[in-house]
């Protein structure tokens, strides 16, 4: 796969704090990769220093191979959306979008109909001649992406464009970037703190946590097999359960939960040479039946909480060890006995669905 | 408000229009008659010299003022929060100090003996002190300084509205150095360019204690002919004519000057 960008050990500080802090990360060419993390993890920063607008203290920034760590963002092929659109407020729709045409000096012919293409693609013909202050929130997040796509660059960085839309028009836009990714086939870089929104759009998230990298993968990758404590809370819901080790024979190891069942796990699981471990299990995975289960990986317990929501029922359970987790069950159909509060039922975890997490911080 | 206005403003030049239409006796009283003289008088070639010559004095003191006072005003709206107000404080200082006393500074700074000539002549710049109290130059020398203020804070008002980010999608988009202050900081300061020219060319026109100080009255300006004509020539009606004149081409200029200024954008975030 082709790399479009490359950050190598890149660290920046601010003062006394790294906003990012060693830092190598590859973006492969033509993916949707989004930079997802918590407020102030560093992610706007690293976009800001692909874009040249800030330059690290130590590491290499890298285009298709060529180092640009320190080439001003006026000489990198890249062009961003910003978070508050930064549209030119002195010029209208159709000179916003053609001003990095200008910059290229690209015949006037040829602009108008590069204009009209990026209009299009961005739907929003007949908007041309308005001026930035005579448009909807939406509609001005419309023309900084045409402004930042009529250039062509290979690669777009997204900074949170879509924080400042209300929910409906959010979800709306999420759908429509990604399709225009796929059809264009340009390298996207987005930032968002909105775990369900990386998972909408993504190929590839990039979990940041405190200026690190926390994990890179598949969105599938990343939800299902989280590395760290944190990957696993921050995207989507856990349980994290302590484990200890008690017997490790043949194919599978056996690991007793912090007051709770003993687990058969496949061997490959468990962290070599280690006694103790974190597991992570998506309150999703542990099915919760109220007639008896027996076999590997099955304990009773009782309901302690439990909330209708629709779709799904959102169970608390204690398991007769003393252990809590927490369940959610799809409601499948309206004929199935519901699961009451102080219900006694029986939990089923497979074995594949126990992932061993690291406790985040030391994750590099 | 309205009383204020109607005893400080609309009064002063309702009489003011009054008396330019009247006549007066020998020794210079008010006599209520009608008569056009006046206004006839402030056609005279030698008076539309001299409102001529103000007005390129005014505006190149304010071609100067924009010149000096707005890299000054960047620079302050750019600066760091706290270097900025450090910097502001320094731009209005000398309105602590009366605008004459600080006048007379600069008659002890451009006289022949003065602090500027001995400082060319220790550097041996040059070998005999240089005439340049009393000159057209120490007239604008005194106007830019006395209007520089009122040109920084309306541009630096502006620059300090500046969007960081509008600079940033600039070179995001390829544009340089030259293209971002041509194509979005200079369109989004005119504002404050327009404000700081009307503050300073229009009350620049008028100004007559720097050219009676710097000059030595030997360039009149409009504003030193009003002031004779009411406190030396005693002629309070041909005074209050031209005064009225000034005031319809202040207003004409301020009105042309808001005009402009308003077409651009609204709503600017």
């Amino acid at each position: 796969m082709n790399a479009a960008i490359e950050l190598r050990a890149v660290t920046k500080r601010f003062g006394a704090t790294a906003a990012v802090d060693g830092v190598s990360l590859t973006v492969r060419a033509g993916e949707f990769l989004t930079l997802l993390g918590p407020s102030g993890c560093g992610k706007t920063t690293l976009l800001r220093l692909i874009a040249g607008f800030e330059t690290p203290d130590t590491g290499v920034v890298l285009f298709g191979g060529e180092d640009v760590t320190h080439e001003p963002p006026q000489r990198r092929n890249v062009n961003q959306v910003f978070q508050s659109y930064a549209l030119f407020p002195h010029l209208s729709v159709r000179e916003n979008i053609a001003f990095g045409l200008r910059m290229q000096r690209i015949p006037a012919g040829a602009m108008a109909a590069r204009v009209a293409e990026a209009v299009a693609l961005v739907a929003l013909g007949g908007l041309e001649a308005r001026m930035p202050h005579q448009l909807s929130g939406g509609q001005r997040q419309r023309v900084a992406l045409a402004r930042a796509l009529a250039p062509q660059p290979a690669v777009l960085l997204l900074d949170e464009p879509l924080s400042a839309l209300d929910a409906k028009l959010r979800h709306g836009m999420q759908l429509e970037l990604k399709r225009l990714q796929r059809q264009l086939g340009t390298t996207f870089i987005f930032v968002t703190h909105d775990q369900e929104e990386a998972l909408t759009m993504s190929d590839r998230i990039a979990l940041i946590h405190e200026g690190r990298v926390e994990q890179v993968g598949e969105v599938h990758e990343i939800y299902h097999r989280p590395a760290t404590a944190f990957a696993a809370e921050f995207l989507g819901q856990a349980n994290l359960l302590e484990a200890e080790l008690i017997e490790s024979a043949g194919g599978s190891v056996r690991v007793r939960m912090a007051r709770g069942p003993i687990l058969r796990l496949p061997r490959e699981a468990w962290p070599a040479g280690e006694t103790r471990a974190l597991l992570s299990v998506r309150p999703e995975k542990v099915h919760v039946s109220k007639t008896l289960l027996t076999g590997e990986n099955t304990f009773e317990a009782r309901v302690e909480e439990e909330v209708f929501k629709g779709a799904t029922d959102r169970l608390v359970v204690t398991a007769s060890t003393g252990v809590r987790l927490t369940a959610i069950a799809a409601n499948e159909s309206a004929w199935v006995e519901p699961i009451h509060e102080g219900d006694r039922v029986w939990c089923a975890l497979h074995a594949d669905d126990l992932v061993v997490v690291r406790q985040s911080g030391n994750s590099a | 408000m309205l009383g204020w206005l109607a005893l400080f403003v609309i009064a002063p030049t309702a009489i003011l229009l009054v008396y330019s239409f009247c006549d007066r006796d020998e020794l210079g009283r008010i006599v209520f008659s009608f008569t056009l003289d006046n206004y006839r008088r402030v056609l005279d070639p030698i008076y539309l010299r001299i409102f001529l010559r103000s007005i390129g004095y005014a505006a190149l003191t304010t071609g100067l003022c924009v010149v000096i006072g707005y890299p000054a005003a960047y620079c302050i709206g750019r600066a760091r929060e706290s270097v900025r107000q450090r910097l502001l404080l320094l731009v209005m200082v000398p309105f602590w100090t009366s605008f004459l006393i600080r006048t007379y500074a600069w008659i002890t700074i451009l006289k022949q003996e003065g602090l500027l000539n001995s400082m060319l002549q220790a550097l041996a710049v040059t070998a005999a002190p240089l005439d340049l109290l009393y000159t057209p130059f120490a007239v604008v020398v005194g106007l830019v300084y006395a209007y520089l203020p009122f040109m920084i804070l309306p541009i630096y008002g502006s620059v300090e509205k500046l969007d960081g980010a509008l600079i940033e999608a600039a070179h995001d988009l390829g544009a340089g150095p030259l293209r971002v202050f041509s194509s979005v900081i200079i369109p989004l300061t005119l504002p404050g360019v327009a404000a700081g020219t009307l503050l300073v060319f229009v009350p620049a026109i008028g100004m007559f204690a720097v050219t009676d100080l710097l000059g030595g009255a030997r360039v009149p300006l409009i504003g030193n002919v009003i002031q004779n004509q009411f406190l030396q020539a005693r002629d309070w009606p041909f005074g209050a004519a031209l005064g009225v004149v000034f005031l319809l081409l202040f207003a004409a200029a301020y009105w042309l000057l808001q005009r402009r200024a308003g077409r651009g954008w609204e709503g600017v975030a």
